[in-house]
């Protein structure tokens, strides 16, 4: 079976891979793209640890076939820091302490800045069901709702003009 | 899986000669369903047929008042038409309680009728709206109601080489609303234990002239209960009516036993929210648009 030659936009850069028919998007980006941060929990869909965005939209990559993304832009749990300095988002988690074993952070880093990208001011709630599809067995998700309110609220004062 | 061939066609004539070609091709929009069945074993198919490429796969079109929700259409898509929640917020809101956030920009309603789980959430709310799926083959084009498209759990009345090009929905009856509601266990991210879709018209006095009803997870297909929709009409959804209405959903809920959920816990449920979907979809039709 000859593979398929796929070019995508990878956190910002021009980036091409081969692939077989059925890989996975998440197989592609830790296996042959080298980008390991994404996590592969339950390949169903239920848990979010290979939470992406697709063209602006936060998706499961292990729902997504990689040929699927021909053309089509990837933003990974690698492109959220601009280089050395984390994104507030990754800042709460850490001052927060919102992780244990660490398995399920980046997705729901990814999905936590989706959230606040489109909405700076969320409820609780609006953040609880948000990240209801992302699992997380070690926090009991509490320490991780206030990491996201907090940056939410750093995240405001940053836009505000001094 | 290694064996299995993908293919992106770009018309829907393309799409139908790759399903007609091999008995085990899969049409693929969302995948949130024909990935995890492959993935589990459940599905092997020869080839995967990528709808997303063919033109007026993805939006919401409309034609005068009536909708066209193209196959591969995204189910957080249908709440950015602003027209479409407000003529059919039931269906919206249905489509938008499949799975999670990372689910819903992927999943399909197209996709929730054709997996057939007698679970899915936006089929009994496309049931009650009278919506039609829009069928391509090897024939052309035909046009079949949504609640006749699933046959059996996992299975529909699809011909080989058929797929469900889009969703129509009617336009908005003058003093029409609906309502779709069901019971988890949790708030999010579950399967059904009962759905309930009523959609209704009420007159300028408040008497119900038209309403259909159907009932998800209560038999093995989403079922469209015509004594149900019956028991309303004529009436101002008085108590009697809305017993009557309970009684006949119950009478025609055959569920089964599991984890979920009991025969006799699902049988009640589905009148509890029968019930109060039909409350709801006429506190919207009293709303004026």
């Amino acid at each position: 079976m000859s593979k398929i030659h796929v070019s995508t936009t990878l956190n910002g850069d021009a980036a091409e891979f081969l692939c077989e028919p059925t890989s996975s998007l998440l197989d592609v980006l830790r296996d042959t793209m080298g980008l390991t941060g994404s996590k592969e929990g339950c390949g169903s869909g239920d848990c979010g640890a290979c939470t992406v965005m697709l063209d602006g939209e936060m998706v499961c990559s292990c729902l997504v076939l990689a040929p699927e993304a021909e053309g089509r832009t990837i933003a990974t749990i690698e492109g959220v820091a601009e280089g050395s300095v984390l994104h507030p988002v990754q800042q709460k988690f850490l001052e927060h302490a919102a992780l244990q074993c660490g398995f399920c952070t980046p997705g729901f880093i990814v999905a936590a800045k989706a959230l606040l990208d489109r909405n700076p001011n969320p409820t609780e709630t609006e953040v609880r069901y948000w990240l209801a599809g992302n699992l997380c067995r070690c926090t009991g998700y509490d320490k991780i709702v206030r990491a996201v309110l907090d940056a939410a609220a750093d995240l405001r004062q940053e836009r505000t003009p001094a | 899986m290694s064996s299995t061939v993908y293919h992106a066609p770009g018309t829907v004539e393309d799409a139908v000669a790759l399903l007609s070609a091999d008995p085990t091709a899969r049409p693929l929009g969302g995948g949130t369903d024909l990935i995890v069945q492959m993935r589990s074993g459940r599905l092997s198919p020869g080839a995967i047929v990528d709808l997303k490429r063919i033109e007026g796969m993805s939006g919401v079109r409309r034609l005068g008042d009536a909708f066209a929700i193209g196959a591969a259409t995204p189910c957080t898509a249908l709440k950015a038409d602003a027209a479409l929640v407000a003529a059919w917020p039931g269906v919206v809101e249905a489509a938008n309680l499949i799975g999670s956030v990372q689910v819903r920009n992927r999943a399909t309603m197209a996709g929730n009728v054709c997996n057939a789980s007698p679970a899915a959430d936006s089929v009994p709310a496309l049931v009650a709206a009278g919506a039609v799926c829009v069928i391509a083959g090897p024939q052309g084009l035909r046009e079949m109601p949504v609640e006749a498209v699933p046959a059996a759990p996992g299975k529909t009345a699809l011909a080989p080489g058929e797929f469900v090009v889009e969703i129509r929905l009617p336009p908005k009856p003058a003093g029409g609303g609906d309502a779709y509601l069901r019971s988890i266990p949790r708030t999010e991210m579950d399967i059904a234990v009962v759905g309930a879709g009523v959609s209704l018209v009420l007159d300028g006095e408040g008497t119900c002239t038209s309403a259909r009803v159907a009932m998800g997870a209560v038999g093995p297909t989403v079922v469209l209960v015509e004594e149900a929709g019956a028991a309303l009409v004529g009436t101002r959804l008085e108590d009697d009516a809305l017993a009557a209405l309970s009684q006949a959903v119950q009478a025609a809920s055959n569920p089964i036993d599991d984890k979920r959920g009991s025969v006799s816990y699902r049988k009640a449920m589905a009148g509890v929210l029968a019930r109060r979907a039909a409350l709801i979809a006429a506190r919207r039709a009293g709303e004026k648009a």
